[in-house]
């Protein structure tokens, strides 16, 4: 789960990392309070997951509560990269001297996070990693040993940070690694990390993703999941704990193990379709399950046909069979569904389809067939 | 010979009196798999249809000799029964639960891999030898006895390409479920080592998908000291950028990981890559006829 700036921010200050202080706005109006209460000159920023909102004009510097306002006014509903702007971060301006950057990520391929260490900061660093490679420091840390002083050292000495500095910025790396251990972090960024006309640090951005997998021992971050921006049907379908993703196309997809789902997307767009989505409804799913499944696939008003890939291991065909015949028997279906069942109690799967021989599903034998049905059912009703 | 599931393992099953794990403790068994042993702490004294019931990992190799461990326990408690497991001396463990949080699998990964114990998942189907054993949640009907050894990243896409290789009637050595995990046990490069010393395979396909760089790290080994032929089917060329398809390691990151540079990696290093699974079982069914 990616968060926003602010509650980004919001976990950095628990840490102890320096943050200003600032508010979310949601309205024009509250962005004007926001400025307000906080005085003087402002920064209002737009609140989206995605990078380039400076270059988009979704962060603006501004003197008091009018000018906040008007920025409010002209950064609420932006569309920055196909996100449109719902929320503000207004936090007090500072006055920057110079930006750095730091990270730790959790790479997967030496199995450890990497910390990583720019004195170019504000710029993005796939961008310093390309053209300035020997500016951008980079360090493994051993889970087992944890974040130490000599690995501070180390990356401020390959990175160029001045002396006088490194005591500073040597804590807020420690604090750095701290929260990517305490919250359960894939990333956490700070671009810029910036050096105050007076010589303190400041966390200026925050970019975080929390492991989705860790959220039930995270209370904080769980409550952050900004359920209004998310797509009705991921909503829905994260609510009832089965992996969703929208895809834009007319031929619903649902299938059980993420791979065999995936493929089953591939197949289809092989097939000269269009994926509407993804849903896997993952491993020993029960009837109901599969009956909200199919529910959340349809309510997408774009889905034509759907296309059901099921090969059983731990999930049995007959549940499965089960899940879908209790789901015709409940809800008024308005697609034609072409079912393809394999593994385990198969037998058993496709004689509770056949006898039940329902009009709305055309059982397929295999993959491919089931895709070119699937799609040609879509076609068929546009 | 086959590799991880064979005439030699005497396998616990952890968790095995809940509801999955009873399933397919008894269906492993079935098989033909010698399983020794279950553990759910508080159930010592217990069976399972005959199978003994421990407190321990401890106990279960003291006193029923269990070598192999099969994980089936909620995600909360998976990473710390891995670590009993390895703890108590198990050699191979191999765990199905999907979910655990990738921290607690660092702690894992690094406790494990130095000592030399074989960890396969999380969040894998298992690892079956056709007529010899299975351990895990792999329906075991769908394959059968060959020179084939297959691993791949998706379990469910396992048993569809297995499904398509058998309809062309080959078989397999063994079958890997690495898992969909950001971290595991097992990697492409480990499987691939292990089917090269593997004498009952002759062909090796690896099923690899979205996320990390696996599957190019294994291409460039794949060069370097696989001599076997090897065939590829890569899942994902439609997922979208930055979202989680499913498995928690499925998900492309910038511009890392997609399934084209997996596809391209992997060509550039002579390994063919089937555009769907049964394409995949073509090109496999190609390469046995023609040898």
């Amino acid at each position: 789960m990616d968060l926003y700036e602010h509650q980004g921010k919001e976990l950095f200050a628990k840490a102890g990392i320096p943050v200003a202080a600032g508010r979310v706005a949601f309205t024009v109006a509250e962005a004007r309070a926001a400025a307000e209460a906080l005085g003087g000159r402002v920064v209002v920023k737009s609140q989206v997951l995605t990078g380039g909102r400076g270059k988009a004009g979704g962060v603006k510097v501004v003197s008091g509560p009018d000018e906040a306002a008007a920025a409010a006014e002209a950064i609420l509903g932006l569309d920055i990269n196909g996100h449109i702007t719902r929320r503000l971060w207004i936090e007090e301006a500072v006055a920057i001297d110079r930006e750095y950057y730091a990270s730790v990520t959790f790479d997967r391929a030496a199995k450890m996070p990497l910390m990583m260490l720019t004195t170019m900061g504000g710029m993005d660093v796939e961008a310093v990693a390309r053209d300035h490679p020997d500016r951008l420091a980079r360090l493994h840390v051993d889970p087992a040993l944890g974040f130490r002083g000599f690995h501070a050292v180390q990356l401020m000495s390959a990175a160029g940070i001045p002396v006088d500095e490194r005591k500073a910025v040597g804590a807020m790396l420690a604090q750095i690694y701290g929260v990517f251990v305490a919250e359960d972090a894939m990333l956490v960024e700070v671009n810029p990390l910036v050096i105050l006309d007076d010589g303190t640090l400041l966390a200026a951005d925050s970019k975080m993703t929390i492991d989705d997998n860790a959220l039930f021992r995270h209370a904080d971050s769980s409550a952050m999941r900004d359920v209004a921006a998310a797509d009705p049907q991921e909503q829905a379908a994260h609510e009832a704990d089965l992996a969703y993703v929208k895809l834009d196309g007319d031929v619903g997809i649902l299938g059980n193990g993420a791979g065999l789902v995936m493929s089953t997307v591939d197949v289809v767009a092989q097939a000269g379709g269009r994926p509407a989505n993804f849903l896997d409804v993952g491993g020993g799913a029960s009837a109901e399950k599969i009956a909200t499944a199919l529910g959340i696939v349809l309510s997408d008003e774009k889905v034509k046909s759907v296309l059901f890939n099921i090969f059983g291991g731990i999930t049995r065909c007959d549940e499965v069979a089960k899940g879908l015949l209790g789901a015709l028997e409940t809800t008024a279906v308005r697609a034609p569904i072409v079912v393809r069942l394999d593994g385990t109690n198969d037998v058993e799967g496709r004689e509770l389809l056949e006898r039940a021989a329902r009009p709305e599903i055309t059982v397929e034998k295999t993959m491919l067939e089931a895709a070119a049905t699937a799609v040609r059912l879509a076609r068929e009703a546009r | 010979m086959a590799v991880i599931a064979t005439k030699d393992t005497r396998l616990v099953v952890q968790g095995i009196t809940g509801r999955e794990g009873t399933f397919h403790a008894l269906r492993n068994r079935d098989y033909g798999t010698n399983v020794v042993a279950g553990v759910t702490p508080g159930r010592a004294g217990q069976n399972v249809e005959g199978i003994p019931v421990f407190d321990s990992v401890a106990d279960a190799v003291a006193k029923a000799g269990a070598n192999t461990s099969l994980v089936i326990v909620p995600p909360r408690f998976a990473a710390e029964a891995i670590l009993e497991a390895a703890d108590a001396g198990i050699e191979q463990i191999i765990c199905i639960t999907e979910g655990i949080p990738a921290h607690d699998m660092l702690e894992v990964y690094h406790y494990v891999r130095p000592r030399g114990i074989r960890l396969l998942g999380p969040n894998c189907p298992g690892a079956l030898s056709p007529g010899i054993a299975n351990i895990g949640i792999i329906p075991a009907q769908v394959f059968k006895p060959g020179p084939i050894g297959l691993v791949s990243r998706s379990g469910t896409l396992t048993y569809q390409i297995g499904g398509e290789l058998a309809a062309k009637g080959l078989g397999n050595s063994t079958i890997i479920g690495i898992g969909g995990d950001p971290v595991i046990g097992t990697s492409f490069i480990d499987a691939l080592d292990l089917f090269q010393a593997d004498d009952d395979t002759e062909f090796i396909v690896m099923v690899g998908e979205i996320g990390g760089s696996d599957e190019e790290a294994a291409a460039a080994v794949i060069a370097e000291r696989i001599t076997k032929p090897v065939v590829a089917y890569i899942a994902g060329f439609e997922a979208p950028v930055g979202k989680t398809m499913g498995h928690a390691g499925a998900i492309i990151s910038g511009t890392a990981g997609t399934a084209a540079a997996k596809k391209e990696a992997l060509e550039a290093r002579g390994v063919p890559v089937g555009t769907n699974p049964t394409e995949a079982a073509r090109i496999v069914a190609e390469l046995v006829a023609g040898r």
